[in-house]
C-alpha cells in the first residue's frame, strides 16, 4: 500500500487527526534540509509536504514567495530536493512525502523522467498548484509510476466540479479553507465544517484542510470535522532566518508540538 | 480549405491552440475562469454589446486607425512599399485601449466594481487607468519596481486618471512579476474584482478575448489595404512581447496563405548574450501563467530574467497562439536586437515625423528588413502598436542626454 494510504488507514484505526506541515525545500538552510524533516516527524507530523521552490509562485502569499526566494538564490533545485527525500528515506521508511510546487519545473524535467526519479527518491505523492483536473492527462506518467496525484478543492469550486473533485481524489484532498493566496485570512470555522463534512461523505479519499491555519487554536477548530490539518505559511515564518541544526530543529518542534497536542486532545 | 487549414477556429472548447494555452491555475481561479468564460462567451454574441463596443471603439477610441504609406521611409529603405498600421493614433497612444474598452464594458455587464491591471511599459495599465476612469470603477495596477522607475510619466499618468499603482518588488520586479501580483489579487478579491490581463497570455479564455479584442487591428487594415493597393500585403511585422498587438494584425490574414507573417521579439543585447526576450527564436515549451507556450526557462524549470530596452517586450513567456502559429509554421518569429530597435526609432522619427514606441520600432526594423526582400511594388504592413513620447527619458538616458 501507498504510504499515503497506510498513513491514514493508521490515522483513522487510531481516531487521530493528521499533522501535515508544509515547509519549502532549501529553507530556511539547505544543508539541514534533512534534518528539519526529520524534526517535522519527531514534533508529530504524519506526512510531509515539502515545497519545490519555482521563480513564479503565481498562487503563494508573501511569505512561501520569500521562502521560494531564498531557496533559489542558495542554488536549490529539483535535484536537491529529490536527493533530500532519498537521504529522509534511508532513516524513515513511513512518513509519506508529497511534492508540491509548479508545473514548469516537472514539464521541464520530462513527465516520465521526473516520475521515476520521484519514486525512486522515495516521494509519494505530488501536489503540482497550477494543474487542476482539467489539464491532468500530462500527469499520467507520474500515476502510473505509482505517485498519488494529490487535488485541491476551494470554497469557490462549483458543486458539480466538486463531484469531480471527490471522485478522482486519490491520496488526499486537499481542501483550501479560503478564496485567496497561500497564508492569508481568517477562518469562519463553521462555513468550512459544513463544506468539509459534505465532501466527507463524497469523497473517495481523506480530506486534509489548510490555507489559514496558524496556531493550536485554529488546527484545533478544525480537527473536529477535518482529517487532517495541513499548516504551510505560519510555519515557514517561524523557521526563516534560523541558521544552525539545533536551532532549526528546536523551532519546528517548538511550534509544532502544542498544534500536535490540540489535536490529540 | 480543409479544416487544418483554418486558423481561425482556435482555441478549442478548452482553450487549447493545438498544443498550447489551457487553463494551468490554481483550483481557487477555476470558478472565476470559467465564470468570466461564460460571460465573454454570452456577450461575444450579443449585438447590443457589440454595437455598445463598436461606438466606444469609433467615439471614444479615435477607430478606424488609418494605414499610412511611408513614402520617405520606403525611398531610404530602397525596397517594397512600407504601410504603417498607425495604432499610435488610438486615444492613450497604443493599441492597449482596444482592448481595455472590451474588457472593461464584460466587467461592467458583470456587475464587478473594481478593475485590476499589471503592467510592463505601462501602456496597458494607463489605457486600463483610462476605461476605469470613464465607467466610474475603481482601479488598481500591478507594475515592477524596475518598470515603475523606466516608465515614470506613465505612472503619472496612471496617477492623474485615478488609478492606484502598486509597486512589485518580488522576482525579477518586472512584467511577469506584476502579472503573478495581480493574479494573487484576483484570486483575494474576486467577488467584485475584474482582472483585465493586457496580452493574449494567462488562461483561458484571456488569450482568446484579449485576441478577439485586437483583431479589429487586423480586420480594418485588411480591408484598408485591399481598398487602396487593390491586393494583400506581401508581408506583415509587428512586435512580439506577450504578443497582444501582433494577433491583433496577424489574425484577419491567418488564412491568407499568400500573406506572409512576421512577429519581431525583442532580441535585446543579442540572442547570444542571454540578455533578450525572445520566447519563441529561443525559448522551449513550458507551463507558465497559466498557459502553456513557450517560455524562457532555465534546465531546472525556473523562469528566467529578460532584457530589453522596451519595458512592454520585457516578459519571459508568449502568448500560446503564437507558439502554435509557430509550431503550424504560419509565422516566422526573429530577434530584432534593442540597437536595431533605436536605430529604426530615429530613421522613422527622421524621415516620417513619427517618434514610435521603443516596442513598436522592434516591428518597424523589421519591416525594413523585410522591404528589402521584396520588390519596389511589393507591400509590408506594419503595425505602428504605440507611441514614443513615454519613452523619450529612456531613449536620452540610453544617449547620455540629460533632459
Amino acid at each position: 500500500m501507498n504510504r499515503i494510504d497506510a498513513r491514514f488507514a493508521r490515522l483513522k484505526a487510531a481516531r487521530r487527526t493528521g499533522l501535515i506541515p508544509f515547509v519549502t525545500a532549501g529553507d530556511p538552510s539547505p544543508a539541514h534540509a534533512v534534518a528539519l524533516m526529520h524534526a517535522l516527524v519527531e514534533a508529530g507530523a504524519d506526512l510531509i509536504e515539502l515545497g519545490v521552490p519555482f521563480s513564479d509562485p503565481m498562487a503563494d502569499g508573501p511569505v512561501i514567495q520569500h521562502a521560494s526566494e531564498r531557496a533559489l538564490a542558495r542554488g536549490v533545485g529539483l535535484d536537491d530536493v529529490l536527493r533530500w527525500v532519498a537521504g529522509f528515506r534511508r532513516q524513515d521508511d513511513d512518513t509519506p512525502v508529497v511534492l508540491m510546487g509548479y508545473l514548469n519545473p516537472v514539464e521541464i524535467r520530462g513527465y516520465a523522467r521526473f516520475a521515476q526519479e520521484a519514486v525512486a527518491a522515495g516521494v509519494d505523492g505530488v501536489l503540482l498548484v497550477d494543474c487542476p483536473l482539467e489539464e491532468g492527462e500530462v500527469l499520467a506518467p507520474l500515476r502510473a509510476a505509482g505517485l498519488k496525484r494529490i487535488l485541491l478543492a476551494a470554497p469557490t469550486t462549483a458543486p458539480a466540479r466538486m463531484e469531480k473533485l471527490c471522485e478522482s481524489a486519490e491520496g488526499f484532498l486537499y481542501y483550501v479553507s479560503f478564496a485567496g493566496i497561500t497564508g492569508a485570512a481568517r477562518l469562519s470555522v463553521a462555513d468550512i465544517a459544513a463544506r468539509v463534512a459534505g465532501l466527507r461523505e463524497r469523497s473517495r479519499a481523506p480530506v486534509a484542510v489548510g490555507f489559514g491555519v496558524r496556531d493550536a487554536q485554529s488546527a484545533k477548530a478544525i480537527a473536529g470535522f477535518a482529517d487532517a490539518v495541513v499548516i504551510g505559511s505560519a510555519l515557514v515564518e517561524r523557521l526563516a532566518g534560523a541558521a544552525e541544526e539545533g536551532e532549526i530543529a528546536e523551532r519546528a518542534r517548538a511550534f509544532l508540538q502544542p498544534i500536535r497536542a490540540a489535536l490529540d486532545a | 480549405m480543409p479544416a487544418s487549414q483554418d486558423f481561425h477556429r482556435w482555441p478549442d472548447a478548452h482553450g487549447r491552440f493545438g498544443d498550447y494555452g489551457g487553463s494551468y491555475v490554481a483550483e481557487t481561479l477555476m470558478a472565476p475562469l470559467a465564470e468570466l468564460t461564460g460571460a465573454y462567451l454570452r456577450l461575444r454574441g450579443d449585438a447590443a454589446f457589440l454595437a455598445e463596443l463598436d461606438r466606444d471603439l469609433k467615439h471614444y477610441v479615435g477607430r478606424p486607425s488609418p494605414v499610412y504609406f511611408a513614402e520617405r521611409l520606403t525611398r531610404h529603405v530602397g525596397g517594397a512599399r512600407i504601410l504603417l498600421k498607425r495604432e499610435d493614433l488610438n486615444h492613450t497612444g497604443a493599441h492597449k485601449i482596444n482592448n481595455t474598452v472590451g474588457q472593461a464594458l464584460v466587467a461592467r455587464h458583470m456587475g464587478k466594481t473594481r478593475i485590476i491591471a499589471e503592467t510592463g511599459a505601462g501602456q496597458h495599465g494607463v489605457a486600463s487607468a483610462t476605461v476605469a476612469a470613464r465607467l466610474g470603477l475603481k482601479c488598481v495596477v500591478y507594475m515592477g519596481a524596475t518598470d515603475i522607475e523606466r516608465q515614470k510619466i506613465n505612472v503619472y499618468r496612471m496617477k492623474l486618471l485615478g488609478a492606484e499603482v502598486v509597486p512589485v518588488t518580488s522576482g525579477s520586479k518586472t512584467l511577469k512579476d506584476a502579472l503573478n501580483e495581480a493574479m494573487r489579487d484576483w484570486v483575494t478579491h474576486v467577488a467584485d474584482t475584474f482582472y483585465i490581463i493586457g496580452t493574449v497570455a494567462g488562461p483561458h479564455p484571456y488569450p482568446m478575448m484579449v485576441r478577439d479584442f485586437n483583431a479589429i487591428v487586423g480586420r480594418e487594415a485588411r480591408a484598408q489595404v485591399l481598398e487602396e493597393y487593390g491586393r494583400l500585403p506581401d508581408a506583415l511585422a509587428a512586435c512580439v512581447g506577450g504578443g497582444s498587438n501582433a494577433i491583433g494584425l496577424f489574425h484577419a490574414f491567418l488564412n491568407d496563405a499568400g500573406v506572409r507573417i512576421v512577429g519581431a521579439e525583442a532580441a535585446g543585447e543579442g540572442i547570444a548574450t542571454g540578455h533578450h526576450a525572445a520566447s519563441l527564436a529561443a525559448g522551449r515549451p513550458g507551463v507558465l501563467h497559466g498557459n502553456r507556450t513557450y517560455v524562457l526557462c532555465d534546465d531546472d524549470g525556473q523562469i528566467t530574467e529578460t532584457h530589453s530596452v522596451s519595458a512592454g517586450l520585457d516578459y519571459p513567456g508568449v502568448g500560446p497562439e503564437h507558439a502554435f502559429l509557430k509550431d503550424a509554421g504560419r509565422a516566422e518569429y526573429v530577434g530584432v536586437t534593442d540597437d536595431e530597435a533605436l536605430e529604426a526609432f530615429h530613421l522613422l522619427a527622421r524621415t516620417e515625423g513619427i517618434l514610435a514606441a521603443l516596442e513598436s520600432s522592434h516591428a518597424v526594423a523589421q519591416a525594413i528588413k523585410l522591404a528589402r526582400e521584396y520588390p519596389k511594388d511589393g507591400i509590408v504592413l506594419c503595425n505602428l502598436s504605440g507611441r514614443g513620447d513615454k519613452d523619450v527619458h529612456t531613449i536620452a538616458a540610453r544617449e547620455g542626454i540629460r533632459l
